[in-house]
């Protein structure tokens, strides 16, 4: 019979507990389907984003230049290992649309007229591609196009080499090149103030003077070259035309921010799915053994009858495999769901023109495997101690056991305890093991909890430095090339001007033995204030008359320390190679920044005092006039509104990070519920026919519940200093894991977080306890008594 | 060697001893016994005397520190654990004091769930019908009263049709016309199935029941009655 009374008895069972078996499904749900979402949404994003690469050419090395006549692209191609090059016109412009007071910037790339790119190609949205040496015609950025609520056809002002021109869009492209439009520059994108539009070769080669050259170089190359040596070479080749130096994909600035964001997200990532499946697979190993052990008495009556160890272990586990396979099925289906939700969210939020996903099998048999090996071990662990049992003993409540006067009784406390509390004390001190296992499970949702809200409060914490501390000014903007400090004096004059900060920066490469990074040296005055640098006690850093104040990070990666000398190769015309010594350290969370006083960088530079940008202070009613004013300023290159930019990383936040962050605060609150109500269920079943003995000796419901709920609220208050400790063992190893040359993350957590955590565990408890409430009101104390459940 | 035809089980120096705590416990202290086959056997003494343990060693829930049980011609003390199972599975039905139903199946599914992996079990129904619970057949135990719910723990280990029943003070927690009605059901299958039963009890009236009546002191046998006629229940003066 296959359908037998062993399996009615199985499923009635399950049915009699399900409250219980319901809280183990949503705890397993929640860990499988984190899971399940993270690296979903990870591998998807992945194989779009090289999908996205490699169907539209995305090159693997870029270089720019001053410029170069279009035959030394030939000496290029004859570099052993380039497979294919595209030379380009590159010029950066100013835009004026109507709708906005201040000056956008943006920057205008050339298309070959007649043939499609070899390299970057673009993915037209809408409209249509240029016609060979179409005039006065472009195609821009989709993210610049809506932003603006720009229409097909429309005509878009811009300054190019000091001319105003009108172009008309003719169409709306994405480029691998350009999935994250981030202006020189800034930290974050902003697509309503920075535009990328793309012309005509031929056209622009006239509008910015570079006919017959070009000024930037995009390479293929061989799957087996070496990119080291390729690039070595094409500096050489490049450096009479005045060239930068080359970089690969990892420096080019879109690809290096989705990179990032990725890695940001695999760590989080990686640690929040296999943190909350471990948690689960936890709990479920705990909850599982218990309930268990509360079947004893019916493990020894199935012995006695004559059923083998085997079939009796057989039978428990079914339970197990029965309450896994739902949660394992309602969590693979929750997680592609959300997973595949999530990954449109992000392929929207990086512009990825297709959408693959990539949920992986071997991903979700593993969470589920994971989930089931914990559960099974946990059933046959009890099941072993069950029936390792003689039958005449398992059939034997368990009950009167070794119980001895605890030790707050043993040190003289005995008078002050009521009987109550001593029956909750020695309990407790009877099974500590399983006391602390309750508790730690309790600790690890709560840890959960607050790693959930951990995000959220750092970021805002790195947001309030970066923009209270550091970038105190209001504006800051930049020049098309270095001024004198004539142009300082004129922005100063401009009206609703209070105050103004000279700021020079120069792109450099800084060596040091045989480490070398890219960066750029920021001059700044001695006294800044308004952008200042800042300590490890967040004090301001006053620039030392000479010598670099660098980036604790990027000493790091050099190996250099104060007082050792580092070689600075200048990237720009004179290309002087200079020997400074790094002075100080400077703490800061984004970025690898280079510091220096503006005096000490304009003699080294061996210039008459130059400025590349302004710091400003600036009388908040006079926002609009000084924009506009600046708009008519061909040589403003670009403008940073520092309110604007908090804005922005506000809603990138919200958009992408905090997605995540919510559910996984959703996912750790149904954990923490379900843990608790377990232990509080569990602990009932346990005590259940001890409770109703008391209940017929005249207690009252509540004398009775104190005791089963003392015991809890215990192992409440124990877990609660655990779950802090944990929550920051696991956030250590989060910001440890976190750390990249972008970002680091604070370890800071809000007062609230922590408020909110032990609220969300107090609620689940005080939930846990009412509906565990309403079942001592149901215990028949006649059966009780006979011994029957 | 008994004769498995005339001997159901004989024992040789049964000893069992457990450590409880930091003291050793010696519940059994050599016990040497013969129980015919076929006959009502009742197991009379004080708490603490050693029934319990010699009726779950011969049973196979529990194993002797010591000494042999010979059950059918073979040692008990020379099965493995697998063994005991099947010995318990093809020839014993326990009866237990606090019943040990399982709270969610049926009478009939109670039942059953012995039927399921018996050799050649008797139909589930006809084992209630036995004890008079054919009409009780789909109610759980918490549905039953507690002599109904020891008629249907009889009907389960009846349903096998094992050579010994074994019942641990089967009426020790019912009233004394609910206990008749019991001991009646099983009287009825030692006569109708010839089915050797060994009955714990503290109530030396049921003694008057019985064929045979071995009594238990400090962990020994201190001595065996043997009856010329057995009462009826209902003649007897509880």
């Amino acid at each position: 019979m296959i359908f037998g009374p062993l399996n009615t008895k199985l499923i009635r069972d399950i049915w009699n507990i399900k409250g219980q078996m319901l809280a183990i499904i949503l705890v397993m749900t929640a860990g499988i389907a984190i899971f399940v979402i993270t690296f979903g949404v990870l591998d998807s994003l992945k194989l779009t984003r090289d999908t996205y690469y490699d169907r539209y050419q995305f090159a693997d090395v870029f270089a720019s230049l001053k410029r170069a006549p279009e035959l030394v692209k030939k000496q290029v191609n004859n570099i052993q290992g380039v497979s294919v090059s595209e030379s380009r016109v590159i010029s950066g412009v100013t835009v004026q649309m109507e709708t906005m007071d201040e000056p956008i910037s943006g920057k205008i790339i050339s298309l070959p007229d007649g043939r499609k790119s070899l390299l970057n190609n673009l993915y037209l949205r809408s409209g249509r591609m240029l016609y060979p040496n179409e005039q006065d015609a472009i195609m821009i950025d989709d993210s610049f196009f809506n932003a603006h609520h720009l229409e097909l056809g429309d005509k878009v002002s811009v300054i190019m080499n000091g001319h105003k021109r009108k172009l008309k869009v003719v169409g709306v492209v994405l480029s691998p090149e350009y999935v994250y439009s981030i202006a020189p520059g800034a930290l974050m994108p902003d697509s309503k103030r920075y535009g990328l539009f793309w012309m005509s070769r031929r056209s622009l080669e006239a509008a910015v003077g570079m006919k017959g050259a070009f000024n930037d170089l995009s390479i293929k190359i061989d799957r087996q070259a070496n990119i080291e040596k390729i690039k070595q070479q094409l500096d050489l080749v490049l450096k009479p035309y005045g060239g930068l130096i080359s970089y690969g994909r990892d420096e080019q600035i879109s690809n290096f921010f989705v990179s990032n964001e990725l890695k940001q997200l695999e760590s989080m990532g990686m640690m929040a799915p296999i943190i909350f499946l471990s948690v689960a697979a936890f709990l479920i190993n705990v909850v599982m053994s218990r309930q268990i052990a509360t079947q004893r008495e019916q493990i020894g009556m199935l012995k006695a009858v004559g059923y083998s160890d085997i079939e009796v272990s057989w039978h428990y586990l079914k339970m197990v495999l029965a309450v896994t396979g739902l949660g394992a099925v309602s969590g693979l289906v929750l997680g592609t769901w959300m997973g595949a939700g999530m990954t449109q969210m992000y392929t929207d939020f990086f512009h990825f023109p297709i959408l693959q996903y990539n949920f992986s099998v071997v991903v979700m048999i593993f969470a589920v495997f994971f989930c089931t090996i914990a559960a099974v071990s946990g059933t046959l662990f009890a099941i072993r101690r069950a029936a390792n049992l003689p039958p005449a003993e398992a059939m034997r409540s368990e009950s009167p056991n070794m119980f001895k006067p605890s030790v707050l009784e043993r040190l003289g406390l005995h008078a002050q305890l009521s009987f109550l509390s001593r029956m909750i004390l020695r309990q407790l001190e009877r099974r500590p093991v399983r006391a602390l296992f309750s508790a730690l499970g309790m600790a690890f949702a709560l840890a959960i909890l607050i790693f959930s809200f951990f995000m959220e409060d750092s970021m805002t914490y790195l947001m309030d430095i970066q923009y209270e501390l550091t970038q105190r000014e209001d504006v800051n903007l930049s020049f098309n090339e270095a001024r004198s400090y004539q142009a300082l004096e004129e922005i100063y004059a401009m009206p609703g001007v209070l105050k103004v900060e000279p700021i020079r920066t120069v792109p450099v490469t800084l060596k040091f033995k045989h480490y070398k990074k890219r960066s750029s040296i920021m001059g700044l005055s001695e006294q800044s204030e308004l952008h200042r640098v800042i300590n490890e006690d967040l004090n301001p850093v006053a620039m030392p008359a000479t010598g670099l104040v660098m980036n604790e990070k990027l000493a790091e990666l050099l190996h250099v320390k104060v007082g050792e000398r580092v070689e600075v190769e200048v990237l720009e015309e004179k290309r002087q190679k200079l020997s400074i010594p790094v002075t100080a350290y400077t703490q800061e969370f984004i970025g690898l920044g280079v510091y220096m006083n503006i005096r000490d960088l304009n003699s080294l530079l061996d210039e008459s005092p130059k400025v590349t940008g302004v710091s400003i202070m600036l009388d908040p009613n006079y926002g609009a006039v000084l924009y506009k004013k600046l708009k008519q300023v061909p040589a403003v290159m670009g403008l940073n509104i520092v309110s604007v930019l908090r804005q922005i990383f506000d809603e990138i936040m919200a958009e992408s990070l905090l997605k995540m962050m919510s559910t996984n605060i959703l996912f750790a609150s149904f954990i923490s519920f379900g843990v608790i109500y377990n232990t509080a269920r569990i602990t009932l079943s346990e005590r259940g026919r001890e409770l109703a003995s008391l209940r017929v000796l005249g207690l009252t419901r509540r004398e009775v519940a104190f005791v089963l709920f003392g015991e809890l609220a215990f192992i409440t208050v124990i877990s609660l200093p655990l779950g802090f400790l944990i929550g920051k063992i696991l956030l250590s190893a989060m910001v440890i894991s976190l750390e990249s040359e972008l970002f680091r993350i604070p370890y800071y957590l809000n007062n609230s977080t922590y408020g909110y955590s032990v609220l969300i565990v107090l609620l689940s408890a005080i939930f846990s306890f009412y509906l565990v409430w309403r079942q001592v009101d149901k215990i028949d104390l006649v059966s009780a008594q006979k011994g029957v459940e | 060697m008994p004769d498995p035809r005339t001997i159901s089980f004989k024992t040789d120096s049964l000893k069992k001893s457990y450590i409880t705590g930091e003291t050793e416990v010696h519940a059994l202290r050599g016990v040497s016994v013969e129980v015919p086959t076929g006959e009502l056997v009742v197991l009379l003494g004080p708490s603490g005397s050693g029934k319990s343990t010699f009726l779950n060693i011969i049973g196979g829930l529990d194993q002797a520190t010591s000494g042999h049980v010979y059950f059918c011609g073979r040692d008990l003390a020379t099965y493995t654990v697998r063994e005991l199972t099947y010995f318990r599975r093809e020839n014993v039905g326990f009866v237990f004091q606090a019943y040990n139903l399982a709270p969610s199946l049926t009478a009939l599914e109670n039942v059953a769930l012995v039927t399921e992996i018996s050799p050649h079990p008797m139909e589930s129904l006809a084992a209630l019908k036995a004890v008079g619970l054919e009409h009780r057949a789909n109610h759980f135990p918490s549905q039953l009263s507690g002599g109904e719910q020891q008629r249907v723990a009889i009907a389960r280990a009846i349903a096998k049709r094992p050579q010994v029943m074994l019942c641990d003070e089967p009426t020790g927690a019912l009233d004394i016309e609910t206990g008749i009605v019991v001991l009646k059901a099983l009287i009825d299958v030692n006569q109708k199935y010839k089915t050797t039963c060994i009955i714990i009890t503290h109530n030396a009236a049921i003694a008057q029941l019985a064929d045979r009546v071995i009594h238990f002191a400090d962990g020994n046998v201190s001595h065996v009655n043997v009856n010329d006629s057995r009462k009826k229940p209902e003649d007897i003066n509880w």
